[in-house]
């Protein structure tokens, strides 16, 4: 194992700003983020449907804000291959909402509250995804 | 009041994940490659939202409301099943093969890139589908 890209500082000062989101929502509106929760609500749920759009929508501003604040270009790598978009994709909406949870809703909000059923969740997302990229990167 | 509240937390999660690089799925996969060229940096993502989130949900768990709306709304499923454990190998898959989760992708339209749209649009069918599950 090497370690690359080791970029620590701005990781942690991105973690902190979505802490604190998560710890205004909580406080001010009473509910923890779990942004698979939120926008799969968007669809099916009726149920605080303006208040998820306008955080989804707030989502989207956010790169739209740190250009305008730090004056810098969003430069992403991300697959072009459309058959691997649409599975991932599609694994990636179907099994958050199997398990009620994603990166932000089971990886922060549950464990912040210590929830057994988040930490176990967690653990098992990180591994599959570990598992996977060993597997993709050999093949 | 919560409306804005919604929009302005919102706004404050895209630009973490922009600024801690979330929102870059090769940062992302970087950090699941463990066993060759790995990159921990994702691991201090985590960590900065921990130590912020934690205390304050400990500190404001047992108030009687949320400043804004009239109850708190915590999940009450403690429950560790079948569904908890697929859910999270089909999600672990997904992350893995193309380095987005909800968040950030959804964040990442932003940048009107077509993939992001194609992986987005896949991924509410794939809310729709399970959602006939629960």
């Amino acid at each position: 194992m090497n370690i690359v890209n080791f970029t620590p500082i701005s990781a942690l000062s991105g973690g902190l700003l979505i802490g604190l989101s998560v710890a205004l929502f909580f406080t001010l509106n009473g509910r923890l983020i779990g942004i698979s929760g939120i926008a799969s609500s968007v669809i099916v749920s009726k149920d605080r449907r303006v208040d998820n759009f306008l955080f989804l929508f707030g989502l989207i501003l956010g790169p739209v804000f740190y250009n305008l604040i730090f004056g810098k270009e969003i430069n992403i790598s991300i697959s072009n291959s459309i058959i691997l978009l649409v599975a991932a994709g599609a694994l990636v909406g179907f099994g958050t909402r199997l398990s009620n949870g994603c990166t932000s809703g089971h990886g922060i909000s549950g464990i912040s509250r210590f929830s057994l059923r988040s930490i176990i969740a967690t653990i098992t997302f990180m591994l599959i995804g570990i598992l996977t990229v060993s597997i993709t990167g050999v093949l | 009041m919560s409306k804005i509240v919604s929009l302005v937390c919102g706004i404050i999660f895209g630009i973490g994940l922009v600024i801690s690089e979330m929102i870059n799925p090769e940062k992302v996969l970087g950090f699941l490659n463990i066993f060759r060229d790995w990159d921990p940096s994702l691991a201090f993502v985590m960590i900065g939202a921990l130590i912020i989130s934690t205390p304050i949900f400990h500190l404001f768990k047992n108030n009687n409301k949320p400043l804004f709306l009239p109850s708190f709304s915590i999940p009450t499923n403690k429950e560790i099943d079948k569904k908890l454990i697929i859910g999270s190998i089909f999600f672990g898959s997904g992350w893995g093969l193309v380095g987005l989760c909800p968040g950030p992708a959804i964040t990442s339209l932003a940048l009107l890139n077509i993939s992001s749209i194609i992986f987005v649009l896949s991924m509410f069918i794939g809310f729709y589908i399970a959602s006939k599950y629960n």
